[in-house]
């Protein structure tokens, strides 16, 4: 990060409690806007691809597509049912419309014609979101908190939580390439790289284990899978050997590699997300344990059951305990436990 | 009992089939929107007999105008005309909502042929009305999408959403149709939440606006043709006064209800009605 900005009273001016703060670490690789320019690319296989958005072009990157693409770009103004609606009546006529607006606002505001236009009638439409999870210090208005919840419970809606900038690259085409309803959370601006180090490879339905290790097993998606990955690098030199399963796709669930997975004994298993508690990955791995017969030591990392304060996202990040350091304190704490 | 001055000999007959073929839903299951029905088979008849293309043995033609059914409780309408069209088997009348019947009381489109999306939901048919136009326009097709809706959908701020997007992006390619009969789930639909003057308003927001009698065949045929022959790039509104149970004096003249109530006995009495009134 450049030398902080200080403001008239001589104090560092705050950047991380904006509306859209970056969740780029200091000094982390990151590329800009990863979903507009796999966007664009997908479009030029698939003339079929058009864009719509809800006034938040420029702030769910597809303002590169529209560039692009001006002719394929619909601007449906600050109306998340109409544009919903909208890509519903486009998707019946053959085009496959990526949806753009905020979490929230998708998953709260615009719930019902998602699940009765596009879901219910089975149409070929990608909503992609921005401000996933708490990624947002602009408090819970803006802050998606159950959004994977919520999309999970529709039937038939493939469910994407990605990690970062190469596997937003990679998803955009794959979800291109699937027929049938998909909703995608997205991390925009200058996004983290992470998983090329690892030879990772994104493909939906499949849960991947990036990181081998023997004293727990953590289960993850989105964000909270880098973060992870920090804290087990982290716990590594600790001699805590720690395990990554990374679950992007939240729905369909991968169970069979989770069943393998959480099977191995002598593993604590922890799910970690970024995402309340309630109906996320962790209580669909959970459940799926259980209808399986299997017991682990289990706990969950993920936001509290309650509405988020405002603040710079790190405070944030550190109280409701999904920060690398947080990470490393509970998986230590469990395992001394 | 179509208020046609008889120059619509043939839409009024297929009126009185619609009407009919809905009496006869409505009796399977003893109940229904019949009055709904009533009101609307004039549009319908208008619609499925003198503006929409399509072929009954292909519903899903690609060159067929779309018609979407926003008011999903209209079915039992619906479904009287696409039978009447050629597109759904008169012999399925009978199994109008009844268990794995193609005929659900609230219309989907998964279940049925013709039915264009799914609705139950009110106030989602505009929304999809402006997708499917601007990708009918994406395509260089001629086609057109009507969509009919009720005048309680008004109250929903999403139905103002569509009609403000469906200006702004000149969908001209839109003929809706509202149902005026004034009659919503709480009571009269201007006293549930007032919507006049609703022609002024809609021509605010940048529609073509006219406004009819829904039962004079006459009067639906011009609006409907006007709509489609109009010159200016916006889209096209029909406002469709409409009497609810309109054939069926009885039920005309029933103490208005948003369900209608009818008697096991009634269902004949209501048939006999139509074909008393029905054309020479």
């Amino acid at each position: 990060m450049t030398k902080p900005v200080l403001t008239s009273s001589g104090k560092p001016r705050l950047t991380t409690s904006a509306m859209i703060a970056s969740i780029a670490a200091e000094g982390q690789r990151t590329r800009p806007a990863p979903f507009g320019h796999a966007l664009v690319a997908a479009a030029k296989e698939r003339p079929e691809i058009v864009g719509l958005t809800a006034d938040l072009g420029k702030y769910t990157d597809l303002h590169i597509f529209s560039q692009a693409f001006p002719d394929r770009f619909y601007q449906m103004g600050m109306a998340e049912q109409v544009m919903f609606g909208a890509a519903s009546g486009l998707a019946a006529e053959g085009f496959t419309p990526f949806a753009t607006t905020y979490a929230v606002f998708a998953s709260r505001r615009a719930y019902d014609f998602i699940h009765q236009t596009i879901a219910e009638e089975d149409r070929n439409v990608k909503i992609v979101c921005a401000l996933p999870g708490l990624t947002s210090g602009y408090g819970p208005s803006h802050q998606a908190t159950e959004d994977l919840a919520l999309m999970r419970a529709i039937p038939g809606m493939t469910v994407i939580d990605p990690c970062d900038a190469h596997e937003i690259e990679q998803a955009v085409p794959a979800i291109a390439d699937h027929r049938g309803p998909v909703y995608m959370r997205l991390l925009r601006g200058q996004v983290p790289v992470v998983l090329d180090e690892y030879g990772y490879r994104f493909e939906i339905g499949k849960a991947k284990v990036i990181r081998d290790g023997t004293d727990v097993l953590v289960i993850s998606s989105g964000l909270l899978t880098m973060r992870t990955l920090e804290a087990a690098a982290k716990l590594a030199t600790d001699k805590v050997s720690v395990a990554v399963l990374h679950v992007p796709t939240i729905k369909p669930l991968d169970t069979a590699t989770i069943l393998t997975e959480a099977g191995k004994t002598g593993r604590l298993v922890v799910v970690a997300e970024n995402h309340t508690v309630v109906g996320g990955l962790g209580e669909a791995v959970a459940a799926l344990l259980m209808r399986n017969g299997l017991s682990p030591r289990f706990r969950q990392i993920g936001l509290p059951d309650e509405f988020l304060a405002a603040g710079a996202l790190p405070t944030l990040h550190d109280r409701y305990g999904i920060s690398t350091e947080a990470i490393c304190n509970s998986l230590k704490a469990w395992l001394a436990g | 009992m179509t208020a046609s001055t008889g120059h619509n000999k043939e839409l009024a007959e297929r009126a009185y089939r619609i009407r009919r073929n809905a009496v006869l839903m409505g009796e399977v299951q003893g109940q229904g929107y019949i009055a709904q029905a009533l009101d609307i088979a004039d549009v319908l008849a208008v619609a499925y007999f003198h503006a929409l293309r399509y072929r009954p043995e292909d519903p899903d033609w690609e060159g067929r105008d779309r018609f979407l059914l926003s008011n999903g409780h209209y079915a039992i309408a619906l479904y009287a005309a696409l039978m009447e069209a050629g597109i759904i088997p008169a012999e399925e009348l009978e199994t109008y909502g009844g268990d794995e019947s193609r005929l659900p009381m609230s219309g989907m489109a998964a279940y049925t042929p013709g039915m264009e999306m799914s609705g139950g939901s009110l106030g989602l048919g505009l929304s999809i009305a402006v997708g499917m136009a601007m990708g009918l326009k994406r395509k260089g097709s001629d086609r057109r999408v009507y969509v009919l809706f009720s005048d309680g959908e008004l109250d929903e701020g999403s139905v103002w959403e569509a009609i403000m997007a469906a200006a702004h992006h000149k969908l001209d390619n839109i003929i809706a149709i509202v149902d005026v009969n004034n009659q919503q789930a709480d009571g009269p639909s201007t006293q549930v939440m007032g919507f006049e003057p609703l022609v002024d308003r809609l021509e605010a927001f940048g529609w073509y606006t006219q406004r009819v009698d829904g039962n004079d065949l006459d009067a639906v045929v011009k609006a409907f043709d006007a709509a489609r022959d109009h010159g200016e790039a916006k889209p096209r509104m029909i406002v469709a006064d409409t009497l609810m149970g309109k054939g069926v004096p009885f039920l005309e003249a029933r103490e208005k209800n948003h369900f209608i109530r009818v008697e096991a006995h009634e269902w004949k009495l209501a048939l006999d009605a139509l074909d008393a009134g029905r054309l020479a």
